[in-house]
This record gives C-alpha cells, structure tokens and sequence, in this order.
C-alpha cells in the first residue's frame, strides 16, 4: 500500500482535538473529527493528528482594540504575515499535508497551504549550490546553476498539481469527512521557470532519445521516468512559485512541472535529468503509482490527471441554514480547459449549469459558483464537470465497475455531500 | 578627382552586404548555439551522480552479494521497519502475496508486484535504510537484493548476486503490467 513508512507516526502520534472549529463569515461552521478521518485516507496516505501539536490562535490571543481608529496600528513589516485571527491550515502527517479547500477563495492557493508529498522528507539546500546535471542521450553534457537557469528566457503559467493519490481513501467509503480530507491533495499557484525544451536545446538532444529520468536531490532521491515527447511541449523547470522563490516543501531551489500530470512526476530539489530510450522502471513507476486492475494487472504510467471537481462550499464538516447559500467549488482537467460544471441539488436527479470564475485556464482550478436556496429539507450535492476533450468526470459506480476499488490512485469521480436536516453536510457515496 | 558612380555603389554595397552579413551570422549564431548558459560536465562528475540502475543491468557496480551475507545485513538494518522476514512490518511488506493481485485484498510486495529485480538494487541504493540513505556499500546492496528474491523464492539459497545475475533474475509479475489504456469510464 501507499507509503507505509508513516505507520509508526500514526501509531505513535498523538490524539486529535475534536472541536476544532472555526468561524466562517458566510454562516457556515466548520467542525471536523479528524479521528475517523485518520484510520482512513490519511493513514492510506500516511497523514497523523500533528495538527493538534501546532501552537492555535484564538481571536483573543492579540490584544484587539476596542475601536482600531483611534489607536495607531501596526508598523510595516519586512516579510507579511496573515491576520492572526485567520487560522486556515494543512492537514499535517510525517509524509503528506492536505490544503484546507473548504477555506480558501478563488483559484490560487497560498504557497504557505499549497499540500505536501514528499518521500523521505524536506531536505534543506543551499541555492548557491544546487546544480542541475543533463546527461545521457544529448550531445553536451551539462551542469546549470540557479544564476544560469534564471537566465533563460523566462516563462509564467497558473496551474495545478495533484497528487495522483488524491481521494485514494474514497474508493471503497465515503472516508474523508471535509473537502480537505477528500480532495486536499491539489493546489494551484502560479508558477515561473525556463521551458525544459529551451534547455534541453542547449545541449542538443540525440534522435534515439525518447524518455528523461528526472531524480531529485532529496533523501528518496525521487525518481520517474518521462516520456519526452509530450513533455516537451509544455514542461517547465521552475524556481518561483506565486511571485517569490519555491517554498522547501514544493522542491526549492528547482522543481519539475508537467502541467497536468499526476503530482510525483513533477519531480523537486530537481539535480538530474537524464535522456534515454526507454524507461528506466524506477520503484516509484513500478511498485508505487500504478493503478491495479480486478484482473491483477496494474496499469503503468498513468500520467494525465482527467475531470474532476469538487464543491467546496458547502462541504463536509460544515454546516448550513435555510434560505440563500451560494455554492462554490473547483473544477480542473489535467487534459485542458474546464468547459463546462454542472451542478445537483437533488442527488443526481436533475444537473443546471454552474457559472464559472473566468479566466478559465488550461490544466488549472476553475472556480464555479451556484446560487441555492436550501429548504431545510434533507439532500445531496454534486458537482460534474466536463473539460475540452469532450471528457465528463464519471460518476463513482461507472468508475468502479471499471478499476475495481483496488488501484489506490487517480480516483476523479463525482463526489457527494449529503445535507441533514440540521443543516450539517456530510461525505456519502450515492 | 572623380571617382565613378558604380565604385561608389559598390563600396556603399560592400559595407552594406557586410552589415547584413555580420548581423546575419550573429543572428545565426543565437539561434543554433542557443544562449551560452551552463557548464560541461566531466565524466567523473557524471559518474558520482548517476545512480539510476536500468532494467538491462545497465549501471549496476562491480560487487556480489549472497543470500547468506543478505539475512544478517537485513536484519541489522532492514528488520526494524519491514519485520524479520519482510512481512511482518510495520513499513512495507516485502515477502509473500503472490497470486492475491485479483484478490479482494490484493497484497503487492517485491515478490508479488515488482516487475524488475534491478529497481531492487536501484531503490535499496538510492532511498534505504530510510534513516540513513545511500549509506550501503554495493556488496551489502547486493546481498540484501539476494536475501529479498530468496525470501520470496525466486533465486535459490545459493545464488549469489551481481552486475551479470541481477538483471537475469526473472520476476514472477513481470509481464503483469499494461499501459493507459483511459479515457475508459463511461460517465
């Protein structure tokens, strides 16, 4: 199974606070018990309560004038920090950390909650330092710094990277309880590199090379073979993220982005791109990421991550009152632009369209937005949405009678809130 | 005194043709050697970075390593984490689960799962021990790939791994591997 090295921080992790609860200015309440949560797709993905350890904020920490004009306020700052009243944070394990969906806005996701997926932790490298080595089938072998590397002709795109096991937990019950647990292995930024094309002209690929084993400098020394073809079209090796420099979590000083693809190719702390002509079969294409099929045969590189959506708001762990409830959701394709969202409020019974946040862009989170009117009457939310190729995202049935429930990754079906009475939303498979 | 027409226009001409000329082949210049960025790489700096291991052998060091040399490495430094004899956890299960890939409870491990005895030595080099990665020599590497194969009954006690062996070592899931073949759900 996935990443079992986190087990014993699960075991040895401690208890989850089950009232963390935090206020949303549109009526809705957040309050999640992790301690389900944790025995299910956060221990699939090695994820532990650390979330307890953080040190928390509460509204009355800061000492909060009664009347902030007639009090000078703050002096500027060298590096900004958010309101200490906001407490948005990651789902933290020793190996993975989820971003809080459900709290956030439009598309981009801060760099300090973009989610996490590392194999054997965050190594600490000096920029200075770091160099990056291509070899194999080129006609120059060469080494770049970072200075040389930023002097390429630069290029910016907004886009998002999945973890292509992100909802692994919903194949076979409705585990995850928020939208975090169930789809927080996501997050857009935008992101600035030199096109991997660009560089690799440099040195001059030979014909026969065909595949490009991309290694990070990491503890794992993560490694995955791609092919080179599409991943020229659009490959980028970035070292700025949202504006400043990489976070260390998201491969800095230098990371691998194949908009679109599965998370794990888009290799960090990048040092090596090696050319070849055929893959180079590494553990992490062979023993990890590959889908089992209910024959026993497992599909291999599965790279693109297809349709898939989610409504954020209202979400599991929330909770709604009758009258006006707006809701909202990210949608995506790993394949293109999104086309169209719809929306039930009915269970799947009926769909209207959904309005999309534009700019709509390729290979990236797509806001959309429905206004709603809750009755108080029990039901269940869905979001679908459709992409470019004509591709709609499945509902869970039509998925599972195809991959059974055993393939772990690039699970992308509908996903269900149900709506109790109370007005409380809740993870369900319909 | 004067100097004939055509001289002057071949002269204006000349310089012009050479203007363009020069800016031609500067221009040339960028466009087929690129923007002078990065340095050469030697063979040695090549060689102490590229770890990678391919299916064909390809990359495997000079070293050997038995079954026998295998168990006491692996219970010195494995055992730990993925249990006295790779099953019992509590990281990874290495041994065992062949023919549970259609099950309902499919258990994927080294013997099971893993299409190509060389990712065995690329992985062990590259990413373990978990606490100190990279730290084995390719002897105790070697003998640790023999000890798993052994213990999932692939290779006799006997065998004795190495650059020539290694990439013979037929893994029972080898062919159990299809490309993507998606989009494969109707909606």
């Amino acid at each position: 199974m996935e990443n079992t090295h986190e087990r014993r921080d699960a075991q040895g992790g401690s208890q989850p606070s089950s009232d963390e609860r935090s206020p949303r200015q549109d009526g809705i309440r957040s309050g999640v018990n992790r301690r389900a949560f944790l025995t299910g797709t956060a221990a699939l993905l090695g994820v532990t309560a650390t979330q307890a350890l953080l040190p928390k904020l509460h509204a009355e920490s800061p000492s909060v004038p009664e009347d902030p004009t007639k009090v000078p306020g703050a002096p500027p700052s060298f590096y900004g920090q958010r309101s200490a009243f906001e407490q948005a944070q990651r789902l933290a394990g020793s190996s993975s950390s989820f971003t809080p969906l459900q709290d956030l806005h439009g598309i981009v996701t801060p760099a300090s909650l973009h989610f996490e997926r590392h194999h054997n932790g965050v190594p600490l490298i000096d920029p200075a330092r770091h160099r990056l080595l291509i070899h194999g089938l080129v006609e120059r072998p060469m080494f770049f710094t970072m200075d040389e590397l930023k002097r390429f002709p630069a290029v910016s795109r907004v886009a998002f990277i999945e973890c292509s096991g992100n909802s692994a937990g919903e194949w076979q019950e409705p585990r995850g309880q928020t939208a975090q647990e169930t789809h927080g292995l996501i997050s857009t930024s935008e992101w600035t590199g030199v096109l991997l094309a660009i560089v690799l002209r440099e040195l001059g690929m030979k014909p026969d090379a065909t595949w490009m084993l991309a290694e990070g400098a990491d503890a794992a020394a993560m490694t995955r073979s791609i092919p080179l073809a599409p991943a020229l079209e659009e490959a980028l090796l970035c070292y700025a993220q949202n504006g400043e420099a990489l976070r260390p979590e998201q491969g800095y000083p230098l990371r691998l982005l194949i908009p679109g693809w599965e998370g794990n190719v888009c290799i960090k702390w990048l040092r090596r791109l090696k050319l070849g002509k055929a893959p180079f079969m590494s553990r992490e294409e062979t023993s990890h990421y590959t889908d089992l099929m209910p024959n026993g045969t497992a599909r291999q590189f599965t790279f693109a991550m297809e349709a898939k959506s989610v409504i954020t708001s209202p979400s599991g762990g929330q909770q709604i009152r009758p009258g006006f409830v707006e809701i909202r959701g990210l949608a995506w394709s790993g394949q293109g632009r999104v086309t169209q969202v719809e929306v039930s409020t009915d269970g799947g019974k009926t769909w209207q369209k959904a309005q999309l946040q534009k700019p709509v862009l390729s290979k990236c989170h797509t806001r959309f937005r429905f206004p709603w009117r809750w009755d108080g009457r029990e039901t269940i939310l869905q979001s679908r949405c459709a992409d470019e190729t004509g591709y709609v995202q499945p509902s869970r049935q039509a998925l599972v009678e195809v991959r059974g429930m055993n393939s772990i990754y690039h699970y992308n079906a509908i996903q269900s809130w149900k709506i109790s009475r109370d007005g409380a939303v809740h993870n369900v498979h319909v | 005194m004067f100097t004939s027409r055509p001289f002057w226009l071949a002269i204006v001409g000349g310089i012009s043709l050479g203007m363009v000329c020069t800016w031609a082949s500067w221009a040339s210049r960028e466009s087929s050697t690129g923007y002078h960025l990065g340095s050469p790489a030697t063979e040695a700096e090549i060689k102490a970075w590229d770890i990678d291991i391919s299916p064909s052998g390809e990359g495997l060091p000079p070293g050997r390593g038995t079954v026998q040399e295998g168990r006491q490495i692996f219970a010195q430094k494995c055992a730990e984490c993925h249990g006295q004899t790779g099953v019992e956890g509590p990281m990874d299960r290495l041994v065992g689960g062949q023919g549970t890939l259609k099950k309902d409870y499919p258990i994927k491990t080294v013997g099971s799962y893993w299409p190509y005895a060389t990712t065995l030595y690329d992985y062990i080099r590259r990413a373990m021990p978990f606490t100190a990665p990279q730290s084995l020599t390719p002897d105790e590497v070697y003998s640790v790939v023999a000890w798993l194969l052994y213990q999932n009954g692939i290779i006799p006690e006997d065998a004795v791994m190495d650059a020539r062996t290694l990439p013979a070592v037929r893994m029972p899931n080898r062919d159990g591997f299809v490309p993507d073949p998606r989009p494969d759900v109707k909606k």
